[in-house]
């Protein structure tokens, strides 16, 4: 048992007791951390508005058997315009939600703070419509389960031989005519997956809203509900009904 | 290890909110040590409360049951029945302890009404889930003119406030909709202010002359 530091990104947080809270954290050396910050439900704490769900953090920790103590912790970015606004608070737990999925408790995990970091960063600095679903395409891409999509997943017939109209994140990615099931894939909303995976990553970023952007957010939200096997609560509340 | 009733006992307490084991047996062991009185009060303290407390039709706050007042609509609770507050004014809270905490500060002479929770779409907690469409159809039917968002300032309190902004834009009256302030709490030293909580008090300024 000792102190450690690390910085984070605060992804949940539970009540605890009278005062207290339990912070679910996303450390890059660390990996996910569980700990208990005292007091911070009462007015006059001082780290109580710094450990608020998606504040990104420098903490130094104590390290206990079950639960980790935090003992301070400073701001280490402040997100000026993502809590004014609900779609983009919305949006940036969805990402927490699905981050705190993938990460493991004890085990490092700095690709994925830092690509949680830039999302966050990315919402609120210029929110588009297509940051969550490319923080979902490219966390599948990190856990080993990134799509194919140059060919069919399937059968392995290229265009322009085959039209690659489907898709299904349990066969593999972008499916041909003859494969197909799982979902409707659109020529379009394959060339945006395509830029997210791609390293056209800020084009994807500005593209304005659109059927296609939506269709995107919908497949990457089934696909990584798939990889997962878990239902993923936070982007369900963002489509629409 | 226990005789079944202490057991029980000790189980029963044991489930309730921050009560662990060794909290648990403390407390029975102190029951069963105390005067056959004293454990009778406590018992018809919880039956009493059980059975005589309910939601008020209104607001949602804790309303003691009256058999001759119901007419089979439910009761209200003590501030919706006061003809003396103002039901124009609504204080919107998320819980009904927070309802206890604002009566304390003697300031709020309107009425309230209480959520049942903040939205938490990771916690399973939607809009459906809270007491939202009764309060939008509360502010036409009682002619209400101003609601005081008046959830906690944290994630889940801040993201309710902004959805029934949203919602109130939708309601064919004019309202005016307003927002606790977030600042600095009295006695506390600014040095000591944390980044957000800063920002917000700074956000919240007023003019002083």
């Amino acid at each position: 048992m000792s102190l450690y530091r690390d910085r984070g990104v605060v992804l949940r947080s539970y009540k605890l007791g009278e005062a207290d809270r339990i912070v679910v954290l996303l450390t890059p050396e660390h990996g996910k951390v569980r700990a208990v910050a005292k007091g911070v439900r009462r007015p006059k704490s001082k780290i109580g508005g710094r450990l608020e769900p998606l504040s990104h953090v420098e903490l130094l920790l104590w390290g206990g058997k079950e639960l980790d103590i935090v003992r301070q912790a400073e701001l280490a970015e402040p997100w000026h315009f993502l809590r004014r606004d609900l779609v983009h608070l919305s949006r940036g737990m969805a990402m927490a939600e699905a981050a705190e999925q993938v990460a493991q408790e004890g085990e490092p995990a700095e690709a994925l703070y830092v690509m949680l970091v830039k999302a966050l960063r990315t919402l609120d600095e210029r929110p588009g419509p297509l940051v969550v679903a490319s923080f979902y395409w490219k966390l599948l891409a990190l856990d080993g389960a990134g799509p194919v999509l140059g060919s069919c997943a399937n059968c392995g017939a290229s265009p322009p031989a085959v039209s690659l109209v489907a898709f299904d994140i349990a066969q593999g990615g972008a499916l041909c005519r003859a494969c197909r099931r799982g979902e409707p894939l659109s020529p379009a909303a394959h060339e945006l997956v395509s830029w997210i995976l791609g390293g056209s990553l800020a084009r994807a970023l500005e593209v304005p809203a659109s059927s296609t952007t939506a269709e995107v957010a919908h497949l990457a939200t089934v696909s990584l509900e798939a990889h997962l096997e878990k239902h993923l609560r936070t982007a369900r509340a963002l489509e629409p009904a | 290890m226990y005789a079944t009733p202490v057991q029980e006992l000790i189980d029963e307490l044991g489930r309730l909110p921050g009560i662990g084991p060794k909290s648990a047996q403390r407390i029975a062991f102190h029951i069963l040590k105390s005067p056959a009185e004293d454990a009778a009060r406590l018992a018809n303290a919880v039956n009493a409360a059980k059975t005589r407390v309910t939601w008020c039709r209104r607001c949602f706050n804790f309303a003691e049951t009256d058999p001759s007042a119901d007419d089979g609509t439910g009761v209200e609770c003590d501030i919706c029945s006061n003809p003396r507050r103002d039901p124009s004014v609504l204080c919107v809270v998320e819980e009904p302890r927070h309802v206890v905490a604002i009566e304390k500060s003697g300031w709020f002479k309107g009425r309230y009404h209480v959520l049942m929770g903040a939205l938490s779409p990771i916690d399973g907690i939607f809009a459906e889930q809270l007491r939202i469409k009764e309060l939008l159809a509360r502010i036409e039917a009682e002619g209400v003119s101003e609601v005081i968002l008046c959830t906690d300032p944290d994630q889940e309190g801040s993201a309710t406030a902004m959805y029934l902004v949203r919602e109130f834009k939708h309601l064919p009256v004019k309202l005016k909709v307003t927002k606790v302030a977030v600042g600095l709490p009295v006695g506390s030293e600014l040095e000591f202010a944390d980044e957000l909580t800063l920002t917000m008090a700074l956000e919240d300024r007023r003019e002083v002359s």
